[in-house]
């Protein structure tokens, strides 16, 4: 059995101001804006990249990558389908995949906004409080479920390799995996 | 679109993180494109990691990163990027917009090769671990009883099959892992097509299987 990483130090800052700032960059285009969320979210997705298993080299050119499309794309952010962590977490996730596998599949973008109206508008800041919450209750979930997850979404480690790891069977890890994705989908269940 | 089996919590999950193989990323995203249950479990997941991102210790980029990005802001390559057009109308109403591009043809007109009789498969040659293919039954036959030493995933295309868990229709997907061992019958007056993708080979479990298995490779 491998020892239990720690996982969750302390609380972030709250997530709100990165959504509202993301969707401002849109429409202003503002260099001050994007240099804060630079500062905030490269060094975060060059994190990701390296636990994904990149070199450092690498996770700094494609971090910068990330980040650039953050800035070509940002007037297509809409913060009521997302919040800014999620919507860059699917960019990074995006080009790594494409980077790693160079492969024909387009990865189904499911907060994509097709150039036509959209009759359904939700409220804007919904999205950036249930992200805040999330990451209060994924740091309240059983030890044991956080390291599935954790090692599932940033060691890009497949059910088998989680399994092999921490040395349980592959249907335990599926089953914790389970079990805390219930837990954390609750909270669509409390905020809708 | 009437869809009764979706996919494992788990899989979604392993589908947002990034960390399924080509061929069930693929499978995977054939369903969820028709399937709106699943898409909302995909976004819940997606905000799972986004989650995690922020939990994330910051590793600091070489000296000098933004100030290059920067300089690239109102160059060609800074350029904002046109919204997608629309998707395309689908071509072929049993193949789902992710599995176009794949297959570049009708269901009818693809390279199938027999297996054995009444049993044909068309193999996307994805590469990697397991295998992604087409499967083709005729009404009425089984594919071997077997199980699996990974997992296996199963999207119906056309027609429809029975198995020890229930009936599958077009759009079904049945996300099956080691601990299921089954005997899929296609079961409608048309052949029953499906897409499916492992990530280790099957066991099969009767004689019967065990013969065929070196022929079918499946």
């Amino acid at each position: 059995m491998a020892t239990v990483i720690p996982l969750f130090r302390k609380a972030p800052p709250v997530k709100e101001e990165w959504s509202a700032c993301l969707a401002a960059l849109g429409q202003t285009r503002d260099r001050a804006d994007y240099a804060r969320l630079f500062e905030h979210f490269a060094p975060r997705v060059k994190a990701y990249l390296v636990r994904l298993g990149m070199t450092p080299a690498n996770a700094d050119e494609l971090a910068q990558e990330a980040l650039l499309s953050v800035w070509r794309k940002a007037h297509m952010f809409d913060p009521a389908k997302a919040n800014a962590s999620t919507w860059i977490f699917r960019l990074a996730r995006n080009l790594c995949i494409d980077r790693m596998r160079r492969e024909k599949l387009q990865f189904y973008d499911i907060d994509i906004d097709y150039d036509a109206p959209d009759p359904d508008e939700r409220h804007g800041g919904e999205q950036a409080i249930l992200a805040t919450r999330m990451a209060e209750s994924i740091r309240a979930l059983p030890e044991a479920q956080a390291q599935v997850l954790y090692l599932s979404y940033y060691e890009g480690r497949s059910h088998s390799e989680i399994a092999q790891a921490i040395g349980i069977p592959l249907g335990s890890v599926k089953s914790r995996l389970r079990l805390g994705f219930d837990k954390l989908k609750q909270l669509w269940g409390e905020s809708s | 679109m009437n869809i009764r089996h979706h996919l494992d919590d788990a899989t979604l999950l392993a589908f947002a993180a990034g960390s399924l193989s080509e061929g069930m990323s693929l499978l995977v995203a054939s369903h969820i494109d028709r399937c709106t249950d699943c898409q909302t479990r995909l976004q819940q997941a997606e905000a799972v990691g986004g989650a995690l991102l922020e939990e994330l210790a910051p590793v600091a980029l070489a000296p000098g990163a933004l100030e290059q990005v920067l300089a690239l802001l109102d160059t060609d390559a800074g350029k904002p990027e046109a919204r997608p057009a629309a998707p395309a109308p689908v071509q072929y109403a049993d193949i789902p917009a992710p599995l176009a591009p794949y297959l570049k043809k009708s269901l009818d007109e693809l390279d199938w090769r027999t297996l054995v009789p009444g049993v044909r498969q068309f193999d996307l040659r994805l590469g990697g671990p397991g295998a992604t293919r087409l499967l083709r039954i005729a009404p009425g036959l089984s594919v071997p009883h077997h199980g699996h030493r990974g997992n296996e995933m199963t999207l119906i295309l056309r027609g429809s099959y029975s198995d020890e868990l229930g009936r599958f229709q077009a759009g079904d997907v049945a996300d099956l892992d080691e601990q299921i061992s089954h005997q899929p019958i296609s079961d409608s007056g048309e052949d029953c097509i499906c897409l499916i993708a492992t990530d280790a080979p099957l066991r099969f479990s009767g004689l019967m299987g065990r013969l065929v298995q070196p022929f079918i490779g499946l």
